[in-house]
């Protein structure tokens, strides 16, 4: 961190690993903050975000940018860790290869997986953005055969102690990345009592979609949706708002033209631990008597479902 | 320049996913060239023994640059599983091609400013601005600020553009966020969300359509239509008028594939047979169009990190056993071959192939470009021509979409929607804004069985091929000449004008569950 004509310089670096780029495409989509101000202008007043590592937009290739990257990890003033994607360790690694610059100590060959745990060994805090990089996601779905894992189970497994801010989403809402951001620069890190028992901020996270959706009236009035393109509630057709975490009802998507419910579709339950496992088959009606519950294990530290749901049909 | 070099790639950024390439040279001049796919997901595995449903929403997660487009041959793939592929309701259609429309004007634009620009257009021109223009003025406070990341450091040496025109382009850069998102917030009209919209599924769609959602749709996509018209093909054009020697330089395969795309109203339900806007078609070296037949594609797999056994199979029949120490292997990437031979897939090879089809629109954009530049047709197998190619389709693209919105019916069904049957099989054939796609499904006992998909950066990234012939990526940059080596702009500026997305082109295919021990085992 330094400051430059006024404006306070937060470098950041953001690693893709086994991803789809989805989330960083939809960072783009940023209405208020833009990807503008969050690159070139100021993601809050005074405060820019250096992002000296990015492969999707980064003008540097190949070597150039290896070595921006092996510069950014071993400034001293530390930096901001963006993990987009899940972590392959299956094969030693091997399905997941990166590159160091040619003059590492360490060599250039290496995996994603080691990379990630060396660029976190500096990094003051982590952001683990979306599902996949937050608790494996669909790159970890089963039978995951590249055996993928979170950031904050590489972590844990290699005893390397840093904050992780969980900002789940298939992909996550831009405003969940920026604003998770802009809390942190603007007033420091989160706090345990702002996290959920995911690790998410419960200020996007903290609420069920079933309770903010505008379409709650129907269900409770028992009009229901039974096909796509009918009106009513769509808990008959496999919505997954009653135990999935997230304001999306209230933000929407896209600039707030539409959200997965808005266009007919239920819910698949994106932003939640062992998705889309715990989803599947989304079209098919939930039990209420099941819903998961997701918490932390006391003694592993490892995230659990206490109940899986049972997605049986009902009546 | 004497002797022979190796010049590594790795990564090959601003594109999606993770890709290396590496080139010999001798003498200066590019003389082997290796495409590496660095990433391996087994993504078909991931979808066996799930209600067949759930792969319209989750085969999107192969890409989330592109993800319609998995939706849409999923959909495709699956409503012929399903048996009502004949009984698509007419809302349903025109929501669909409108849906992947919306991401095609979003992809192109997004690669021509946000992945390849950079390439060309010097940002850093942007430093003594003095103007009205508000996006310059942020762009030159960022500069005076000396943080330059992400448009600096990067390779230097050739960056040709007046200052007055990397001025312009880098406001355009800046305006094609703008434009680039006011495409996906068009899209979420009809598609819900996006990235991974969600209103594509077997049987139909899910949104209704009504006045105000028409009205909605349209209103960006005359902001596009501007943008595009106005903009984009204009900076094209200016990039192309500094930048002259790229209209000989990556050339490739001179083979051309497109299965077709886009669905226009038909009796007929063939997908290689239909009315689509993009023509299905094969173009050879002998620029003569043939009909493309799917049983004779087949994957080679002598040097990816696959098992020798499982070579030259055909999709729906491949198995894969990762076998990531490989010594003949060099990449994830298999490689796809129509007869034998490597394809080039993507907005050039569609273009070529309406063209030969006899396409007016396409005849006509063709050679307003060739003729600007006053150029022979073969100035277009090459990296300028791809993104002209890419342009120009956008353009077309974003005026028959204007049409289609006002197709659509209000109060009209949108959906045949259908628990999942007991069996059957699909094969969903289309084009993604990177090329031809094509997903292949089993069902049995409800579930799926078996999920495949050849993607079109498996046909551009492909490697060598079991007979030692290279990808179409590979063969274009073989022969180009690399001014400095230190900053092989040739190689990056080959290789993006294929806009490669890496994360489609890596996928494990098997047919049986059981490979899942064999995977854990390596």
């Amino acid at each position: 961190m330094g400051e430059r004509a006024g404006m306070m310089e937060h470098p950041a670096i953001w690693f893709q690993g086994s991803a789809c780029s989805g989330c960083a495409v939809s960072v783009l989509n940023g209405v208020a903050p833009t990807v503008r101000d969050l690159i070139v202008d100021q993601l809050a007043p005074g405060h820019h975000v250096n992002l000296r590592f990015q492969p999707t937009i980064m003008a540097a290739s190949g070597e150039v940018a290896l070595e921006v990257l092996a510069a950014a990890e071993e400034a001293k003033e530390g930096y901001l860790l963006v993990v987009e994607g899940a972590l392959p360790t299956a094969a030693g690694g091997l399905f997941g290869r990166a590159a160091r610059p040619r003059t590492a100590k360490k060599g250039a060959h290496t995996t994603m997986h080691e990379r990630a745990l060396e660029l976190a060994r500096n990094a003051s805090a982590i952001v683990a953005l979306g599902t996949c990089a937050a608790y494996g996601g669909m790159h970890a779905a089963e039978p995951n055969p590249s055996g993928c894992v979170s950031i904050s189970e590489a972590l844990r497994e290699a005893g390397i102690e840093k904050p992780v801010i969980n900002v789940p989403g298939c992909p996550p809402h831009p405003d969940w990345f920026t604003g998770t951001v802009a809390q942190a620069l603007l007033f420091g890190l989160p706090g345990p009592e702002d996290l959920d028992a995911a690790g998410r901020p419960k200020r996007f996270f903290g609420r069920l979609l079933h309770d903010l959706c505008p379409r709650r009236g129907e269900f409770e009035a028992h009009k229901f949706a039974k096909a796509a393109g009918e009106p009513g509630c769509l808990y008959e057709l496999g919505c997954k708002g009653p135990w999935t975490h997230a304001d999306c009802p209230e933000r929407q998507f896209n600039g707030g033209v539409n959200w997965c419910v808005g266009a007919g579709s239920p819910c698949h339950g994106c932003v939640e631990p062992f998705f889309p496992d715990i989803s599947c088959p989304i079209y098919r009606k939930i039990g209420l008597q099941e819903l998961p519950r997701i918490a932390r294990d006391e003694e592993s530290g490892e995230l659990v479902a206490v109940r899986r749901p049972e997605q049986v049909e009902e009546g | 320049m004497a002797g022979k070099q190796t010049i590594s790639v790795d990564p090959i950024t601003r594109i999606e996913g993770h890709l290396k390439v590496e080139v010999v040279t001798d003498g200066g001049e590019i003389k082997e060239a290796r495409c590496s796919g660095q990433l391996f997901r087994g993504f078909e595995l991931m979808l066996l023994n799930r209600d067949p449903r759930d792969a319209t929403l989750l085969s999107q997660r192969v890409c989330g640059v592109c993800p319609v487009v998995h939706a849409t041959a999923s959909a495709l793939c699956l409503d012929a599983a399903f048996g009502v592929d004949g009984s698509i309701p007419h809302n349903a259609r025109v929501m669909r091609n409108l849906i992947l429309g919306a991401n095609f004007l979003q992809s192109h634009i997004l690669h021509f400013y946000h992945l390849a620009a950079l390439d060309f257009v010097d940002v850093a021109a942007g430093a003594d601005y003095e103007g009205a223009d508000d996006r310059l003025n942020s762009l030159r406070d960022f500069i005076k600020r000396g943080e330059l990341a992400p448009f600096m450091p990067r390779y230097e040496g050739d960056y040709r553009l007046s200052k007055e025109a990397n001025q312009q382009a880098a406001s355009h850069y800046v305006q094609a966020l703008e434009a680039r998102r006011t495409a996906h917030e068009m899209l979420s009209v009809f598609g819900g969300k996006m990235p991974h919209q969600v209103g594509i599924v077997v049987g139909g769609c899910t949104e209704t359509p009504t006045a105000d959602k028409i009205a909605a749709f349209l209103s960006r996509l005359e902001v596009l239509r501007r943008f595009i018209g106005e903009v984009y093909l204009p900076d094209v054009l200016t990039v192309a008028e500094s930048y002259g020697d790229y209209f000989e330089i990556g050339t490739g395969v001179r083979r051309w594939l497109s299965y077709g795309g886009i669905e226009l109203e038909t009796e007929e339900t063939g997908l290689l047979k239909r009315h689509r806007f993009f023509p299905s078609g094969r173009i050879a070296a002998d620029l003569k169009l043939g009909p493309v037949d799917a049983s004779k594609i087949n994957e080679h797999v002598l040097h990816s990190w696959y098992d020798d056994t499982t070579t030259r199979r055909h999709p729906a029949e491949s198995e894969t056993v990762p076998a990531p120490e490989k010594e003949a292997g060099y990449s994830w990437i298999k490689a796809p071959r129509y007869e034998g031979e490597p394809y080039e897939v993507g907005p050039l090879a569609r273009t070529l192939v309406a063209y030969v089809s006899g396409d007016a629109a396409v005849k006509s954009d063709v050679e307003g470009v060739l003729s600007q530049f006053n150029a022979g047709p073969e100035a277009l197998f090459s990296v300028l021509g791809r993104h002209a190619a890419r342009a120009l389709e956008a353009r077309r693209l974003a005026k028959a979409m204007a049409d289609w919105t006002m197709e659509l019916r209000p109060g009209e069904p949108v959906c045949e929607w259908r628990e999942p049957p007991e069996s059957g099989s699909g094969m969903g054939l289309t084009e993604a804004p990177r090329g031809s796609l094509g997903h292949w499904a089993e069902i049995r006992e409800q579930k799926l069985t078996r999920y495949q998909l050849v993607v079109p950066t498996t046909w551009n990234a492909s490697p060598q091929d079991d007979e030692g012939k290279p990808g179409p990526i590979e063969q274009a940059l073989i022969g180009t000449r690399v001014r400095d080596p230190e900053n092989p702009f040739e190689v990056v500026r080959i290789v993006r004008s294929f806009d490669p997305c890496l994360a489609c082109s890596v996928h494990m295919l098997t047919p049986r569950g059981r490979e899942v021990a064999r995977c854990r085992v390596l």
